[in-house]
């Protein structure tokens, strides 16, 4: 079990080492690059947007509910929204949401690549497909995920107003009071730091799930729902590492 | 020229290559044949160095494949063009944009002067006018010859081809059999096919290797497959007996 749990991460650390050298034509990167962008930030804002609206609600709604008959101020549900959006439910969540999303794509496009010889056809060509093939996906995720985060803590924000304002809990000023109230800065660093890691967590781990696929169409499935797996894990790991470090 | 000397390659405990060493002739057609499961592709992915010998090694002009490093590597691979069994055609392109994407890679053309190149392979594998297709516009044969377009457009030395008449119907495997060797013959490429179809090895086999339970059975060319006293290629080419009786009235014939 650790012997084999070894070879796959010396395997992945072999080939992100091989994925991130000089590309061969920085014109045919690009306009992958660009399509990867494309891809991912333009093919995922609906479904971030539908789950960040109900992640922002259900947190006022729930806080709401907790606060009902304290002395906590009301206007508090704005603050907890916004920091909750802030520091975790936009990045973690919504990188758990692309993981599923973005990333069992990723696996089975190179998987399917894979087994139709696509990766050897460019391989003989002198093409270094770990470069052509991985590097343009993790670069647009790098650009692309965190403006889907910052995305998302908006409308979390919003899903939070639309779920207390318009119902009467809280009035306007109120919530608005919240979302001004404490605010600190570095959350929102921690916000990128926590974007950045785990778009980078949930592409590497994705491809190399898909890049490395043997055999027929059931081995295509498992690769693909071991990257939603690994990469929903290793992104939780990150999360709690990351919070115990940049809170510390 | 391609040499391969000693190859032995083991996947776990099955050993499916036990010490194959030969020569593939320059500017010819050269066959590699035998059963299902004889170790031709294995054989023939070591040649072109996407799988790596258990023991043994490639040369490529006297220069040993597997000692080399990746930029030398990269250098060999652009003379090296290869036909996949199921083309390997990128379903995302279109027929010229596949038959253009080692230009777009390694080459300093122009576009109008990529697009020109396109279309003389295209003009070449008799397949004018299919620039904007995409691959499942396409049947099996135009696959394949837009493979082979892909596989030559960087002018290369060396030509790869496993079972390229697989799931063609006899007279289409015929037409991209003759393609092959008019393409080696015009361009003085050394060409190496994988294939068990005996039309191929009856037409074009310029130089013929016989694989049998991982050993280089026996070599030869066309003209002497049908004078071979090898049991297992006998077995193996012969197999029914219509072609029995085809060798049979042939070796008559050639002897009167």
């Amino acid at each position: 079990m650790n012997i084999n749990l070894l070879y796959h991460f010396g395997r992945y650390i072999l080939l992100l080492k091989q994925a991130f050298s000089k590309p061969e034509n920085w014109s045919m990167y690009w306009k992958e690059t660009l399509r990867q962008m494309n891809d991912i930030g333009i093919g995922s804002i609906v479904i971030v947007a539908l789950i960040s609206v109900f992640m922002g609600a259900v947190a006022a709604v729930q806080f709401a509910y907790q606060l009902d008959g304290t002395l906590v101020p009301r206007w508090y549900i704005g603050y907890i929204v916004r920091d909750l959006a802030i520091i975790e439910s936009a990045p973690t969540i919504t990188c758990l949401v692309l993981a599923g999303k973005v990333g069992s794509n990723m696996a089975a496009e190179l998987g399917g690549m894979r087994q139709k010889e696509h990766i050897d056809a460019m391989e003989i060509m002198g093409v270094n497909t770990a470069n052509y093939l991985i590097t343009p996906k993790v670069v647009a995720a790098l650009v692309v995920i965190p403006l889907l985060v910052t995305l998302s803590a908006y409308i979390a924000i919003g899903g939070g107003y639309l779920a207390t304002v318009p119902t009467g809990q809280i009035t306007a000023d109120e919530y608005a009071r919240g979302l001004r109230a404490f605010f600190i800065e570095f959350n929102v660093t921690m916000m990128y730091v926590k974007s950045f890691v785990f778009a980078f967590i949930l592409t590497t781990v994705s491809c190399f799930q898909g890049y490395y696929v043997q055999g027929g169409s059931i081995e295509l499935g498992k690769a693909s729902t071991n990257a939603v797996v690994f990469s929903n894990i290793l992104i939780l790991l990150a999360d709690y590492l990351l919070a115990v470090l940049l809170t510390s | 020229m391609i040499r391969a000397e000693n190859i032995f390659k083991s996947f776990d405990d099955n050993e499916v290559l036990k010490g194959i060493s030969m020569e593939f002739l320059p500017g010819k057609t050269n066959l590699i044949i035998g059963r299902s499961g004889a170790g031709k592709t294995v054989f023939l992915k070591i040649l072109v160095g996407l799988i790596s010998p258990t023991s043994g090694k490639v040369y490529y002009d006297d220069v040993d494949f597997f000692s080399l490093d990746k930029k030398q590597i990269r250098e060999i691979r652009m003379q090296v063009g290869m036909l996949f069994q199921g083309s390997a055609l990128f379903d995302s392109m279109t027929v010229e944009e596949n038959i253009r994407f080692p230009l777009d890679m390694f080459s300093g053309m122009t576009l109008a002067e990529k697009h020109d190149r396109v279309n003389w392979c295209l003009e070449r594998v008799n397949l004018p006018g299919v620039n904007d297709k995409y691959p499942s516009e396409i049947s099996g044969g135009m696959q394949k010859r837009v493979g082979i377009a892909r596989a030559i457009v960087l002018s290369p030395k060396y030509l790869f081809c496993d079972e390229p008449n697989s799931g063609l119907d006899p007279r289409t495997a015929l037409l991209i059999d003759e393609l092959i060797q008019d393409i080696t013959y015009e361009h003085n490429i050394t060409t190496i096919i994988n294939t068990h179809d005996m039309n191929s090895v009856m037409e074009i086999g310029d130089n013929i290797a016989f694989l049998h339970q991982g050993h280089l059975a026996w070599r030869g060319n066309k003209d002497q497959v049908l004078e071979t006293e090898s049991e297992e290629l006998k077995s193996f080419i012969f197999a029914s007996p219509f072609l029995q009786r085809l060798r049979t009235q042939a070796l008559a014939a050639k002897n009167q």
